[in-house]
C-alpha cells in the first residue's frame, strides 16, 4: 500500500471516530446532528476506500440526503430545553465501565473478523452468477439469491410507515412560511434531476452499482424537497392511491415470489430464463415504493388535507 | 499520477478536518451548518480525486449523488429547525 | 501537455479549497463566512473537475463532471441566499468594522 493511501486511511478513521463522539456526546443536539450529517459523508467516503462502490452508492443517497433531513425535521419539532443536558450527566456517570465494555466487544469483532475465512462468500457467488439473471453480483445477492432478506426488509419499512402513521399528525400542518421565491426555483430546477438520476440507478443496478435501494433514496429526497419548497400532496393521492403506492413494493416481491412457485413449485426460485424480466420488475417496484414509504418516514403522519396551500 | 491525486485528497482531507473547528466553535447554528456544507462539497472533491487515483467509475456516479444531494440538508434546516418566522423568545441555540 | 494543465488546475483547485477553510475559521460573522463557502469552495470544486475532464479520455465522463459543477453552483448559491435570509431574521447582524 502506498504510503499516502495509508496516512488517508488514518486521518478517516481518526475523524471519523472524532465525529462519531460528537454525534452521541455533543452538549448542543444541534451540534450532535451536523456531526452525523459529517460522519454520514465520510462513511461513504470509507466505503470508497474499502472498494465496496455500491455500499457508498447506498450510503451518500441516504446518509447525505434523508438521513439529514429526517434528524433536522425532528430537531425542529423538539423543545429544545436542559433535557439534553441531563441525558449527559447521567450517561457519564456510567461511561468507564461503557467504555470497558465497547473495548471489549470492539476487540471480540476484531478476533471474530480475523478468523473468518478471507474471501468470504465471493466464490460461491461468483459460481452461482450465470444463473443469476443480472451481471451485477450485488444485485444478484440482493433480488435473487437472499431475495427472501430483501423481500423481509421491505416489509419492515412498510411496518415502521404503518406505525409511524398511528402515532400522530404529518409535519405539514406547521409549515412556516416560504423564505424565498429561490427555494421552489431552485426544487424545480433539480426535481427533474432526481426523478432522471433515480432511474438511472435503478437502470444501472442490472449491471454494476446502483439498484433500488439508492434509487428510492434518491427519489425520497427529491419528494421531501419538493414538499420543504412548499409542494403538497394532491388531494386525489393521499387515500388508496397513496396506500397502493406504499405496498406495491411489497406487493410485487410477493408475487413474484409465488408466482414463480408455479415453474418448479419453490418460492422464489425464478425460472433462469425469465430471471432478467423478474428481477427488473421487482426492483423498479421496490426502488419506487422505497422512495414513497421513506417520504412517508419523513411526513411522521399521514398526510392531511392541508388548508389551501399552493399545490 | 496516482500518488498525486491521493495526495491531493489526503490534503483536502487534512483541509476539512481542521475546517471542524467551525462546527465545535458556532457560534450560531448557520454556522455550524456551513461547515457542514463546506464538507459535502469537499467530499465530491475527494470522491473525484479517488477516481482520479483508482479509475472506479462508480466513483464518479457517488460524487453526482452528493452533488444533487447538496441542497438538502441546509433546506431542511432552513424550513424545519431554524424557520424565519419561528417563536423569538425560544431558545434554539446554546443554553 | 494536457496533463501538466490539468495537475495545475487541480492544485489551483486545492488552494482555493484552502483559502475557503481559512475564511471559514477566520472571518468574522456568518455573512462573511458564506462568501468563503460558496464562492472559494464553489470555484475550487470547478477547477478540479477541469482538471479532471482534461484527464479524463471520453466523452460521458466530462459532460457527469461538467454536471456535478452546475449542481454545486446552483445548490450552493440558492443555499447561501437561503442561510443569509434566515441569520438576518433570527437577528444575528452584520459585521462592521
Amino acid at each position: 500500500m502506498h504510503p499516502v493511501e495509508m496516512l488517508f486511511d488514518a486521518l478517516l478513521l481518526l475523524s471519523m471516530v472524532v465525529l462519531a463522539w460528537q454525534g452521541v456526546h455533543a452538549r448542543n443536539l444541534f451540534r450532535a446532528v451536523v456531526s452525523f450529517m459529517m460522519f454520514g459523508l465520510l462513511t461513504a467516503v470509507a466505503w470508497v476506500r474499502l472498494e465496496a462502490p455500491d455500499i457508498a452508492l447506498a450510503e451518500a443517497a441516504l446518509g447525505a440526503g434523508l438521513t439529514g433531513a429526517l434528524l433536522l425535521a425532528t430537531l425542529g419539532r423538539l423543545d429544545q430545553g436542559g433535557r439534553a443536558t441531563r441525558l449527559r450527566t447521567t450517561f457519564m456517570r456510567f461511561s468507564l465501565p461503557w467504555m470497558a465494555l465497547g473495548l471489549a466487544g470492539t476487540t471480540l469483532l476484531l478476533a471474530v473478523t480475523l478468523a473468518l475465512p478471507a474471501p468470504g462468500l465471493d466464490e460461491a457467488v461468483l459460481r452461482a452468477m450465470p444463473a443469476a439473471g443480472v451481471d451485477s453480483p450485488v444485485t444478484a445477492v440482493l433480488l435473487n439469491f437472499r431475495a427472501w432478506d430483501t423481500l423481509l426488509e421491505i416489509a419492515v419499512m412498510l411496518l415502521a410507515v404503518v406505525a409511524l402513521w398511528s402515532l400522530g399528525q404529518d409535519v405539514l400542518a406547521s409549515t412556516p412560511r416560504l423564505p424565498a421565491p429561490a427555494l421552489p426555483a431552485l426544487v424545480r430546477l433539480l426535481f427533474p434531476l432526481f426523478l432522471l438520476s433515480t432511474f438511472y440507478l435503478l437502470w444501472r443496478g442490472g449491471h454494476g452499482p446502483g439498484g433500488a435501494f439508492p434509487a428510492g433514496a434518491l427519489l425520497a429526497a427529491g419528494l421531501v424537497l419538493a414538499l420543504l419548497a412548499g409542494a403538497r400532496v394532491p388531494e386525489r393521492m393521499t387515500g388508496a392511491p397513496l396506500r397502493c403506492a406504499l405496498a406495491a413494493g411489497l406487493l410485487a416481491f410477493l408475487m413474484v415470489a409465488v408466482g414463480v412457485m408455479a415453474d418448479r413449485g419453490v418460492f422464489f426460485a425464478y425460472p433462469p430464463q425469465h430471471a432478467p424480466i423478474l428481477i427488473a420488475m421487482v426492483e423498479i417496484a421496490a426502488g419506487l415504493s422505497i422512495g414513497v414509504m421513506l417520504t412517508a418516514l419523513f411526513l411522521g403522519g399521514e398526510p392531511t388535507d392541508v388548508e389551501g396551500g399552493p399545490s | 499520477m496516482t500518488a498525486f491525486y491521493l495526495a491531493g485528497a489526503l490534503f483536502l482531507l487534512a483541509n476539512v478536518v481542521v475546517a471542524l473547528a467551525r462546527v465545535l466553535r458556532g457560534p450560531t447554528a448557520a454556522d455550524r451548518m456551513l461547515s457542514g456544507a463546506l464538507m459535502g462539497t469537499t467530499a465530491v472533491a475527494v470522491l473525484l480525486l479517488l477516481y482520479g487515483a483508482t479509475g472506479i467509475e462508480a466513483l464518479i456516479d457517488v460524487a453526482l449523488i452528493f452533488a444533487i444531494l447538496a441542497a438538502m440538508a441546509v433546506v431542511t434546516f432552513v424550513r424545519r429547525t431554524w424557520p424565519e418566522d419561528a417563536d423569538e423568545d425560544r431558545p434554539r441555540e446554546e443554553p | 501537455m494536457s496533463a501538466l494543465a490539468g495537475v495545475v488546475l487541480i492544485v489551483m483547485g486545492l488552494l482555493f479549497f484552502l483559502s475557503g477553510t481559512v475564511g471559514l475559521l477566520r472571518f468574522p460573522d456568518v455573512f462573511t463566512r458564506l462568501h468563503a463557502i460558496s464562492k472559494a469552495d464553489t470555484l475550487a470544486l470547478g477547477l478540479v473537475c477541469a482538471g479532471l475532464a482534461l484527464h479524463a479520455d471520453y466523452g460521458a465522463l466530462q459532460l457527469k463532471l461538467l454536471l456535478i459543477w452546475l449542481l454545486v453552483i446552483v445548490s450552493g448559491a440558492t443555499c447561501s441566499s437561503l442561510i443569509a435570509r434566515a441569520a438576518l431574521a433570527h437577528g444575528i447582524r452584520p459585521w462592521q468594522r
